[in-house]
């Protein structure tokens, strides 16, 4: 067991976690943050994207351990006193989810990818959102949502 | 939210943002692997890595003594316990099938196979302990080539003696909806024109992002299921089929469900043996399955060969159409796999008047995952066949492809219109919808940009795919169901509860899983009631909730499970105008229900249906004979099916010196009756757009000749990328459906149906000029260089022979 501790939507935590424990299972099965989720085992398919220092990182794809000391934010740390964060508000909006597993790691890799370049055109926000697999959406209304969260000033 | 101002003047046909949208882009979802019970056990799969193989022996001493593992078992110990699994599907009386166990016993028959799980305390002593285990195999030839398997030269399950599971014939001329298709063809080969092709409908996976989880309480009274299932309903009937347990034991719950395709329209292996660990422990058990082997072991889809055979006269009408189906089961029949090519024996005559039609079909085994329903299940197939059919027959006549299918097509003053398949198409408007499509497209603008290409023999080809169709959805009138041998019915239920402060609860059978049925159904159900969107609630995927149900899957939801949510309102209604009368001191035949309200007609007294709620409620002014509840229950039996079409035209850019085909534009309209809510049903065409241009282009289930999957993960089984696809044109016409209330028809799978061929039809239409007359599937860059590269040497050597 290794010592370590993280910031993760806001709160501190100090924990023992074995050194092959992935982050995201840290984050569903100590945290309970189970708004992250797995999608796949080989870092294809982004539903498990969280925010670490700020930077959207694949939570599969990286160990527990490697988050000591850092700030982890979750889909579930955007909302704040309430209110949804811009770019939830424009998944809403523009129907950019059906089942909605994907929803949260496309979320988090769209605002981090606004953080880069403001205003992105549209293939651009395609190739920003490559790493990111949806099967229901055929990804037209999440490049419209994300266009919509940039037109907005969202970050 | 949502806001109440701005209020639509009906709810149905309005763009309702989803009330389920709020908890999936907060994370606050409960997806089956999210549940996590005090004392919660977890499983791991020991699979088989041959394809065809018998046990020897397993060892399981070192992984039982492995840390936190709790028990190991494997086919042996669980022989006498596990039942077989049910195919519900007998297509004939003589249909074979080998017993399907949850967990191999002696013989395995796919890579991927259950042949032991552990039980351990946590899901990382589980799979450790897993590796643990020693299975002995004794290899056996694997079966693996479908055309091969055909002629039982090799047996994928030797006991059964066959590989032939079943042969289905329809024949146009023996069921009197039709003349002889041999005739037709004789006289084609007379002076018509007779078109003969085989295509490959390559193996696809539906790979539903969430992979499948089940999650199972053995305390209390019943036995609680979680699992992430398409069908809760049926998954508890066969728990108790299957493993004898009272079926009112049981409950089942479709939580939050990360999508479907009909990959998860199944009874699983895993689900049994989650409630079998279950049961041996007495302790909550979970399992979730990795990727890898939900790629490999989570039912496929398609898998066919498809002779065709069409005639036709020299202008181009078509006389008479012949399939002939080779259909791979894989190892196992699972729910209706059997059936999956029936769904699409009806509509290979499409949106077509054809005089004559015969299709066989043969089911076969071999040793690869085992198949079943994926977005369209057969429809997607025979639209296909004949999509591409009819653009070979517009080249040998020399028409536009539009042209040929015009000259086919079932006008719309024609219905509704008996096909030669036996089905009757209620409505349709095909001219409106090509016609729209062909102007949002810019039709002729491209084909004078192809033509410009062509002659400047540019590296870059442009192509033009047309792909028109129709489907049936609406799965479907029992009666119908029954006499095409499946066993369960296709009726859906719905119940409305009205709560004593005015608030409603809807209680559908259905069980949505990306769908937002609770949105569409609070609009129907608010337009009839008269209340609120907002005070609307919608209820599914528990059966101890949603007693009653069949679940979702076939485009039916709407259009059967809709319908009985609009029942159910209407009896809502019935019960409550003679209390209503009754408080009014009035006569019933004076009241009339508008806006939520009973109102006396010619006078200003009313009363709303909120505040006659908790007048029943209270009970306090009621007659005696009066029940105390408005709450209404119906269980609604389709008439028919629902036949949505549609014309989808696809321009591609394919690169003669790479062999890439890039889509340049995708214009699809479709006439899917009556819409509840534009939002969803263009989200619904969008994504099976996408999954429809992937098996054009991109995914093809992969297996090596021992059988092996090479495509076991998102690295190399190409789910599409947003860069992978164009932005869509989508748009609609409104033809009602005349079989329901509302007029609404199916819109889940007709973006895949539609798609496929039209992507197709552009790649081969770019490089037609140059020799080529067929692609496999999908048209990789490779595959398209290939094609065009044997082209020019056949070609050359045309021209050498000449000289």
């Amino acid at each position: 067991m290794t010592r370590i501790t993280v910031k993760v939507d806001g709160s501190g935590y100090t924990d023992d976690v074995e050194p092959r424990t992935l982050l995201v299972h840290y984050l569903r099965e100590q945290l309970g943050k189970t708004g992250t989720v797995v999608g796949c085992d080989t870092g294809n398919c982004g539903a498990c994207t969280v925010h670490l220092d700020g930077q959207s990182v694949k939570s599969c794809s990286l160990l527990a351990v490697q988050a000591d000391g850092h700030e982890v934010t979750t889909i579930e740390g955007l909302a704040t006193d309430g209110q949804l964060h811009p770019m939830q508000q424009a998944f809403h909006e523009n129907h950019a989810l059906q089942c909605g597993f994907c929803t949260p790691g496309m979320i988090m890799q769209a605002i981090d990818l606004l953080a880069g370049k403001a205003d992105p055109t549209d293939d651009e926000i395609r190739l920003g959102l490559e790493g990111n697999l949806c099967r229901c959406t055929g990804y037209q209304n999440i490049v419209k949502a994300v266009r919509a969260a940039a037109a907005g000033g969202a970050r | 939210m949502t806001t109440t101002e701005d209020r639509p003047a009906t709810e149905v046909g309005s763009p309702r943002r989803r009330k389920e949208d709020a908890r999936l882009i907060t994370g606050r979802t409960r997806w089956t692997d999210n549940i996590a019970l005090p004392g919660m056990l977890h499983l791991a799969m020991v699979r088989s890595p041959f394809a065809h193989a018998r046990i020897t022996a397993i060892g399981t001493e070192a992984a039982k003594a492995a840390s936190g593992v709790v028990t190991v078992l494997t086919g042996a110990d669980l022989a006498d316990e596990q039942g077989a699994l049910p195919n519900a599907w007998a297509i004939t009386p003589e249909q074979k099938a080998p017993v399907h166990p949850s967990i191999a016993v002696e013989h395995v028959a796919f890579a991927g196979e259950i042949v032991a799980m552990v039980v351990a305390r946590t899901a990382a002593e589980a799979n450790d302990a897993a590796d643990l285990v020693d299975v002995d195999y004794e290899e056996l030839p694997p079966v693996l080539d479908l055309k091969t398997a055909a002629t039982d030269e090799a047996l994928a399950h030797p006991d059964l003696g066959t590989n032939v599971s079943a042969v289905w014939t329809f024949d146009s001329a023996e069921a009197g909806t039709g003349q002889d298709v041999e005739a037709a063809i004789s006289a084609a080969r007379d002076g018509g024109i007779l078109i003969e092709r085989e295509i490959r409908q390559q193996r696809l996976i539906p790979a539903f992002m969430e992979p499948r989880s089940i999650a199972v309480d053995p305390t209390g009274e019943q036995l609680t299921v979680w699992s992430s299932t398409q069908v809760p309903h049926f998954v508890k009937i066969f728990i108790a089929l299957v493993l004898g347990i009272p079926e009112h034991k049981i409950r089942v719950i479709a939580p939050d469900v990360g999508g479907g395709f009909g990959g998860k329209l199944q009874f699983t292996p895993e689900e049994v043996l989650t409630v079998i660990a279950a049961r041996h422990t007495g302790k909550p058990c979970k399992y979730s399955e990795t990727r890898s082997e939900s790629l490999m072991a989570a039912h496929h889809g398609r898998d066919q060969w498809q002779q065709l055979t069409l005639a036709a006269t020299k202008d181009g009408t078509v006389t008479g159409l012949k399939v002939e189906l080779l259909a791979d089961m894989g190892a196992y029949l699972g729910l209706v796999t059997s059936a999956i090519p029936l769904l699409g024996a009806f509509m290979y005559n499409g949106i077509y008047k054809f005089p004559a039609y015969h299709l066989s079909c043969t089911n076969v085994f071999t040793n690869k995952t085992w198949t079943d329903a994926y977005r369209g299940a057969g429809r997607p197939e025979a639209t296909f066949a004949i999509e591409r059919l009819m653009d070979e027959l517009a080249v040998e006549v020399g028409v536009d492809p539009l042209e040929i299918r015009e000259r086919n097509w079932i006008k719309h003053e024609e219905f509704p219109f008996a096909t030669v398949s036996g089905l009757t198409y209620d409505s349709g408007n095909y001219e409106a919808a090509t016609a729209k499509a062909k102007d949002l497209f810019g039709y002729d603008d491209l084909r004078a940009e192809q033509q410009k290409r062509r002659e400047s023999e540019d590296p870059v080809q442009l192509g033009i795919g047309i792909s028109t169709y129709t489907e049936m959805c609406g799965l479907a009138p029992s009666r119908w169901l029954g006499s095409m041998g499946y066993v369960g019915g296709g009726w859906e239920h719905a119940s409305i509860r009205m709560l004593p402060t005015g608030k409603v609860e809807v209680i559908t059978g259905t069980s949505p899983h990306g769908q937002g049925h609770e949105t569409a159904w609070s609009q129907i159900v608010a337009d009839r009631l008269g209340v609120a969107f907002e005070d609307i609630e919608v209820l599914h995927g528990d059966t101890q909730v949603a007693a009653r149900g069949l679940d979702t899957y076939g485009s039916r939801s709407l259009a059967v499970g809709g319908m009985a949510v609009l029942a159910a309102a209407d009896k809502v209604i019935e019960k409550a105008k003679p209390i209503a009368a009754q408080l009014l001191e009035a006569n019933v035949d004076d009241l009339e229900f508008s806006g939520g309200r009973f109102g006396v007609r010619g006078t200003e007294t009313g009363m709303s249906l909120g505040d006659l709620a908790f007048a029943v409620f209270q009970g306090h002014k009621l007659d005696a004979g009066a029940e105390r509840s408005l709450d209404a229950d119906a269980t609604l039996d389709p008439d028919d099916f629902s036949f949505p079409h549609g014309t989808h035209l696809c321009a591609v850019e394919v690169d003669t010196e790479t062999g890439a085909a890039k889509i340049r534009s995708y214009v699809s309209v479709d006439d899917v009756g009556t819409v509840v809510n534009p939002l969803i049903v263009e989200g619904q065409v969008h994504g099976g757009l996408a999954q429809g241009i992937a098996q054009a282009l991109y995914e093809e289930a992969v297996h090596d000749e021992s059988g092996t999957l090479l495509t076991g993960s998102f690295v190399d089984y190409l789910v599409p990328s947003p860069p992978d696809l164009p932005p869509f044109v989508t748009a609609r016409t409104e033809t009602p459906a005349t079989t329901n209330q509302l007029g609404v028809k199916g819109v889940g799978e007709a973006g895949t149906i539609a798609s496929t061929p039209a992507v197709v039809n552009a790649v081969i239409d770019a490089v037609r000029h140059l020799g080529v007359s067929d692609i496999a599937m999908p048209c990789t860059p490779y595959r398209v260089w290939k094609a065009l590269k044997s082209a020019q040497q056949e070609g050359a050597q045309q021209e050498g022979g000449r000289s």
